[in-house]
C-alpha cells in the first residue's frame, strides 16, 4: 500500500484528506498512541522471527528480546533452524501439499461463484430474491457441522431407497476431496461479496451492452469479469489465506499422513513431537507464514477494498 | 410464472437439467483425471498445473457448453432456464456441502453413539448438564462477549487515532492486520513463546510474559493453567489475530464521513471527544453492527485456538465447538457431537436472522 501513495516531500504536503494541524491537538498524542499500539501488535511475530534465527543453546538460555541488546554479534544468529525444519521436519513436501490444496481451492469457487452472482444480480427469474437469501443464511452453518456429513458422504455415499444419490467415490484421502469441501464451504460468501459488487456496477452498461445484442454469456465474459476484477481478487486473497490456514478441513478430509499432510497440519505435529524445540518450532512457524504474508502484503489493497465493498454500504 | 402456459413442466425439467448438468459433468471429470493421477502417484507439480487447467478452464468451459445447449432450445423456453444454469451449479453444491449436512446432523443428534437406533433427547439432555459442556458453555459466551468488545474497541480507536497520522498510515494499519494472514498453528506457536513458563530450577523463562514478571521482581507464572483466566489468555489470541479485520473496515466507514460535516462541528467548537462520540461513531454505527456481528460468529465457532494450545479439559477452557470436534472424532460418541452441533447451529439463527434483516434493508435502499 505504502508503494502505491508516493511520500511527499516535507515542504508540500501532499494534500492530506483531512489537513491534520497542530492545533486540533493530539499531533504527539496520537503518534505515541499509535506506536505503542504498533508494537503491542508487532511483539508476537517480532518475538517468532528472532528466536527463529538464534542457535539452540542460546533459545533456551535466555529470552528472545535479549538478543536486541547486541544485534550484530555474529554467534547469535543462525539459520540452522530452517534448514532443520525443512529436511527433518518434513515441511518441504508439506509445503508443496498445501500448495496444491490452496489453489484449485481458491479458483474453483471463484469461477462458480462468479456465474451465481451474475445471474442474482442481472437475470430475471422467479426466486431469486428467496434463493440469495438462502445463500447469505448458510454464511452462519459451523463449519464444524458439515465435516461428519461430508465425511460419511464421501465414504459410503447416499442413497434413498435404492437410488444412488451420491455414489461412494472414495473421495477421502484425495486433493479432490479437499478442494470440493473447500469450494462448498467458501461459497457463500464468494457469493455474496460478488453479488454485492457486481450488483453495484451501473446498469446502464449492461443495458447499452444488451441493446447492442449481446447475451447474458457475453455480457458477463466480457464486460462483468473485467470489471470485477478487485472484488474477484479480494475474495481470491480471503480464500486462499483461508485455505492455506486452515487444518481441520485438510486433516479430516486429506489425513496427517506424512505424505499427504499440509503445513498445518505439519506444524501442529511439531507441536506435539518436539514442544519444547523453540528454535525448529519458530522457524517452522515463520515457513508457514512467509507465503500468506507475501500475498497479503503485495495484495492487501485489493483485500481491503474487497472487504470493505462487501461490508460497508455507503 | 409459467403455470399458466402450456409446456411449464417441461420448463421446470429443464431449469433442473441445467441446474444439474455442470457440477456433475464437472465433477466427472475431475474425478476421471485424478483417479488417474492418483494410481500414478503423482508428482504435486503435476496434480496442481491438471488442477488448476481442468478446475478452471473445466469449469468455465462447462458453462460455456451449457449456455449453447440452452440456445438451442425453442426461444419460448430460452430464457427460462438460462438462469438456471448460471445458478444452479453453485445450489447443488451448496446443497450437498452445507444444506445436506446441516439437516443429517440435527437426525443424528437424536440417535446414539454410532447413530443407528433413536434414543430421543438423550444428548441434548447430555449437552445441559454434563460438566464439561456446562464449562464449554460458560466459557463461549465469554469468548462471544469479549472478543467482539475489545477487538471492536482497540479497531475502533486505532482507525480514529490512524486517521489523523500525517503519514505512514497505510504502514500502520497494515502492521495491525498482518496477524491475519497467520494461520492459528503458526499463532498458537506464537503465543505458546509468550506464555512460556518453565519452574524453578528447569531453565530461565524464555517466555516474554514470565520474563517481564520476573523483570518486576515477581514469580513467573503458569499462565495457561492459572483457571479462569487462562480463558481470557486464549481470547487475547484471537483479539489479537481479528482486530485488523475489524479496524480496516471501521476505518472505510470514517474516511466515508464527508469532511464537512467534521469540519462544521470543529468550527462551531466541539472539541475532538465531541466529534468522536457525537459523530463519527454515529454515523458508522451500521458498519459497528456489521463488524461486531461478524465477530460474534467466529468467537461462537471459536475451535483452532482452544485445541491447539492444548488440553482444554484439564484447563478448563473448552468451548462449544472444540467439544462438538472432541466427542466426534476422540470420544467417538456420534449423537452427542451432533447434538452439540445442532446447539451452537441454534445459537447462530439470532445472528442469522439480524444478518438477512440488515441486508433487507440494503436492499431496499438500492
Amino acid at each position: 500500500m505504502s508503494v502505491a501513495e508516493p511520500v511527499a516531500p516535507p515542504s508540500a504536503p501532499a494534500a492530506p484528506r483531512r489537513a491534520p494541524d497542530e492545533a486540533r491537538g493530539g499531533g504527539w498524542f496520537v503518534r505515541i498512541a499509535v506506536l505503542v499500539i504498533v508494537i503491542l501488535w508487532l511483539i508476537p511475530t517480532v518475538g517468532v522471527l528472532i528466536t527463529s534465527f538464534r542457535p539452540e543453546a542460546l533459545v533456551n538460555s535466555t529470552g528472545w528480546w535479549t538478543a536486541l541488546a547486541h544485534p550484530f554479534r555474529a554467534a547469535e544468529w543462525t539459520f540452522e533452524n530452517y534448514r532443520l525444519a525443512l529436511d527433518a521436519g518434513g515441511l518441504g513436501n508439506a509445503f508443496l501439499n498445501s500448495l496444491a490444496v490452496a489453489l484449485p481451492a481458491t479458483v474453483i469457487p471463484i469461477a462458480i461463484a462468479a456465474f451465481a452472482a451474475y445471474a442474482f444480480s442481472w437475470m430475471d427469474f422467479r426466486g431469486r430474491y428467496v434463493m440469495f437469501i438462502g445463500v447469505v443464511a448458510l454464511l452462519v452453518v459451523p463449519l464444524q457441522m458439515a465435516l461428519i456429513p461430508i465425511l460419511r458422504l464421501y465414504n459410503n455415499g447416499a442413497t434413498v431407497g435404492r437410488l444412488i444419490v451420491f455414489p461412494d467415490l472414495d473421495l477421502v484421502g484425495t486433493f479432490l476431496g479437499v478442494w470440493l469441501a473447500h469450494t462448498g464451504f467458501g461459497l457463500p460468501l464468494a457469493v455474496y461479496l460478488l453479488r454485492n459488487y457486481i450488483g453495484s456496477l451501473p446498469s446502464s452498461i449492461i443495458e447499452s451492452a444488451r441493446i447492442d445484442g449481446a447475451d447474458h454469456f457475453t455480457i458477463f465474459w466480457r464486460l462483468i469479469i473485467p470489471l470485477s476484477v478487485p472484488a474477484l481478487a479480494a475474495f481470491a486473497i480471503f480464500q486462499f489465506l483461508w485455505v492455506w490456514n486452515d487444518l481441520l478441513v485438510a486433516y479430516i478430509f486429506l489425513g496427517g499422513t506424512q505424505q499427504n499432510r499440509v503445513l498445518t497440519i505439519a506444524l501442529a505435529n511439531l507441536v506435539g513431537s518436539r514442544g519444547e524445540n523453540w528454535q525448529l518450532l519458530t522457524a517452522a512457524a515463520f515457513i508457514s507464514m512467509a507465503l500468506p504474508l507475501v500475498v497479503f502484503f503485495a495484495l492487501q489493497k485489493y483485500f481491503v477494498r474487497g472487504l470493505t465493498a462487501g461490508a460497508v454500504k455507503g | 410464472m409459467e403455470e399458466g402456459r402450456p409446456g411449464g413442466i417441461i420448463v421446470s425439467i429443464l431449469r433442473l437439467v441445467g441446474a444439474v448438468a455442470i457440477p456433475i459433468v464437472g465433477f466427472l471429470i475431475l474425478w476421471a483425471t485424478f483417479d488417474f493421477l492418483r494410481d500414478a502417484d503423482a508428482n504435486r507439480f503435476l496434480v496442481v498445473g491438471v488442477a488448476i487447467v481442468v478446475g478452471v478452464g473445466g469449469v468455465f468451459f462447462l458453462y460455456w457448453g451449457m449456455n449453447r445447449v440452452v440456445d438451442f432450445l425453442s426461444p419460448r423456453y430460452r430464457e427460462g432456464v438460462r438462469p438456471y444454469v448460471f445458478v444452479g451449479p453453485a445450489l447443488v453444491i451448496l446443497a450437498v456441502f452445507l444444506i445436506y449436512p446441516v439437516l443429517n446432523t440435527i437426525l443424528v443428534s437424536f440417535k446414539d453413539n454410532r447413530s443407528e437406533s433413536f434414543v430421543g433427547l438423550d444428548n441434548f439432555r447430555f449437552v445441559f448438564t454434563d460438566p464439561g459442556m456446562l464449562r464449554a458453555i460458560r466459557n463461549t459466551f465469554g469468548w462471544i462477549v469479549i472478543v467482539p468488545l475489545v477487538g471492536v474497541s482497540i479497531g475502533l480507536a486505532f482507525a480514529t487515532l490512524a486517521d489523523r497520522l500525517r503519514r505512514g498510515e497505510a504502514i500502520a494499519k497494515s502492521m495491525i492486520f498482518l496477524p491475519m494472514a497467520i494461520s492459528f498453528a503458526g499463532a498458537s506457536i506464537t503465543w505458546r513463546l509468550i506464555y512460556n513458563f518453565r519452574p524453578q530450577g528447569f531453565g530461565s523463562n524464555i517466555g516474554l510474559l514470565n520474563g517481564v514478571m520476573l523483570g518486576l521482581g515477581q514469580d513467573p507464572v503458569r499462565w495457561l493453567d492459572f483457571k479462569p483466566w487462562n480463558n481470557l489468555m486464549l481470547m487475547v489470541i484471537m483479539i489479537w489475530m481479528q482486530t485488523g479485520f475489524a479496524m480496516v473496515v471501521l476505518s472505510a466507514a470514517i474516511k466515508s464521513i464527508p469532511d464537512e460535516i467534521l469540519e462544521a462541528a470543529r468550527i462551531d467548537g466541539a472539541s475532538e471527544l465531541q466529534v468522536f462520540r457525537r459523530i463519527i461513531v454515529p454515523s458508522i454505527l451500521p458498519t459497528i453492527a456489521v463488524v461486531t456481528t461478524y465477530m460474534v460468529i467466529n468467537a461462537m465457532k471459536v475451535f483452532d485456538i482452544v485445541f491447539v494450545m492444548g488440553s482444554p479439559e484439564t484447563r478448563g477452557t473448552e468451548v462449544i465447538a472444540e467439544r462438538m470436534i472432541d466427542w466426534f472424532f476422540i470420544n467417538n460418541h456420534d449423537g452427542r457431537g451432533a447434538a452439540i452441533a445442532v446447539i451452537l447451529f441454534i445459537a447462530i439463527i439470532p445472528v442469522m436472522i439480524v444478518n438477512i434483516r440488515r441486508f433487507r434493508e440494503e436492499e431496499a435502499i438500492r
